[in-house]
């Protein structure tokens, strides 16, 4: 089964659509018993950063995450917000803590080069050579829609970006957590593509 | 589901999600639904579709019609929207906007321009407003508004090309991407969206729904003039 986390934020049940169409049998779940019977734990969202992680918090589900993908290793997706929320910290409206799972702080795109913020729409993503983000993916161009990205401290984990002014990580990995800030339920064959490259990969 | 002519003289254009259905198929970027009466009855039909939509077509949906509360704005998130476009109550009471960009995120909310002779409309471009569109425009930006869509009532389903200098003067005013919507006849016209108009995106429905231009024409011709288009 795979969990796909409800702290009262964004579009899970695209999430769960996409999952169910690649044959998987998703559940939207905040019990703490699901998130430790799960195969793979997925983390969506979509929103504003701080009320987010409140959200987060207020379900007590913190603990669980980091017990089952910090030290058991499970694997664990996070999309768009939900790869935000695992940064040390974000600036969007005022200076939030986030999960700290990866040496990362949430900073604003500038539209400064001429580029209009939000970044919305389809954009190329480039992946390392050796990465099995996009095994399969023939043309791996995938939706975005935010204002803020993450800025990783180590480019090791960055494995697969995208260019809006600056090039900002589309894909954050380590070992067992994958991280986007892409939408795969969003994103048509591509993103549907890369749900299963990361049930069958990480 | 209908599509009309200077937002009167609708005709039917066929069932929803099936309609959605072909347009993912073909590699559209992006959805966007609009219920255009968006009453009581209506409301229902709209959840419906936009529900039975996200569930089969994995792409972007945006929303609008009738989006009076937060309450309105989440739920059709809930429903598989990711942004949710608001019009009338924009012009009723902005803090709408501001309160929702500030609960869902800014990328989440996008205002809706009708223009007709200079000024913004609202209740479907029933009601004329004394504001000028590129105002209004920025003051919707500053209150946290994403995306702006600006459509001309006087253009709308005549599929004779975008009123050019009106979505040039919105999408030079504001730091957020603007749609182009309402005229396009031809695929020159979203050509000319995007360069003379500054655009970010150009929307079309009746040259889809009436001609044998589909988008996968539109792609092809978009590339072939030089545009940065996705390879879908």
């Amino acid at each position: 089964m795979i969990a796909v986390v409800d702290y009262g934020m964004g579009n899970l049940r695209s999430v769960f659509k996409a999952l169910e169409a690649i044959g998987e049998e998703p559940r939207v779940t905040r019990d703490a018993a699901d998130l430790r019977s799960a195969t793979h734990i997925v983390l969506p969202g979509v929103g504003a950063f701080a009320q987010c992680v409140a959200n987060l918090r207020a379900t007590q589900l913190v603990d669980v995450l980091e017990e089952q993908v910090r030290e058991r290793k499970k694997p664990f997706l996070g999309i768009c917000l939900g790869m935000q929320l695992l940064g040390r910290d974000s600036e969007e409206g005022g200076r939030h803590e986030g999960l700290g799972w990866f040496p990362a702080s949430v900073r604003r795109l500038h539209g400064d080069v001429g580029l209009k913020v939000p970044h919305i729409g389809w954009n190329d993503v480039r992946a390392q050579p050796e990465s099995p983000l996009f095994k399969g993916v023939r043309h791996p161009v995938f939706y975005f829609v935010h204002s803020y990205y993450m800025d990783c401290e180590n480019p090791q984990l960055v494995s697969a970006t995208c260019d809006y002014g600056i090039t900002f990580p589309a894909a954050i990995v380590a070992d067992n957590v994958w991280a986007v800030q892409f939408h795969p339920e969003k994103s048509q064959l591509n993103g549907l593509r890369f749900l299963q490259n990361f049930l069958s990969g990480s | 589901m209908v599509k009309g002519v200077r937002f009167d003289g609708y005709r039917d254009v066929g069932h929803p999600v099936t309609t959605a259905k072909v347009y993912d198929a073909q590699g559209a970027d992006e959805l966007l639904f609009l219920d255009i009466t968006a009453t009581a009855e209506n409301r229902r039909t709209l959840f419906d579709a936009v529900s039975r939509t996200a569930d089969e077509c994995f792409m972007p949906l945006t929303v609008g019609g009738g989006v009076r509360t937060l309450d309105d704005v989440r739920a059709l998130l809930l429903a598989g929207a990711d942004k949710v476009s608001i019009n009338t109550q924009a012009v009723l009471g902005p803090e709408l906007v501001s309160e929702a960009a500030e609960r869902f995120g800014s990328q989440a909310v996008v205002v809706s321009i009708d223009v007709k002779s200079g000024v913004v409309w609202t209740h479907g471009g029933h009601q004329p407003t004394a504001l000028r569109p590129a105002d209004w425009a920025r003051r919707v930006a500053d209150l946290g508004a994403g995306e702006i869509m600006v459509t001309s009532i006087d253009r709308e389903g005549t599929r004779s090309g975008y009123d050019l200098d009106l979505v040039r003067a919105v999408a030079d005013a504001v730091p957020v991407p603007v749609i182009a919507s309402g005229g396009v006849g031809r695929l020159d016209d979203l050509v000319d969206g995007i360069r003379e108009g500054h655009a970010s995106a150009v929307a079309a429905a009746s040259i889809f729904h009436f001609t044998d231009q589909s988008v996968i024409k539109a792609r092809a011709y978009m590339r072939q003039a030089g545009l940065e288009m996705r390879i879908a």
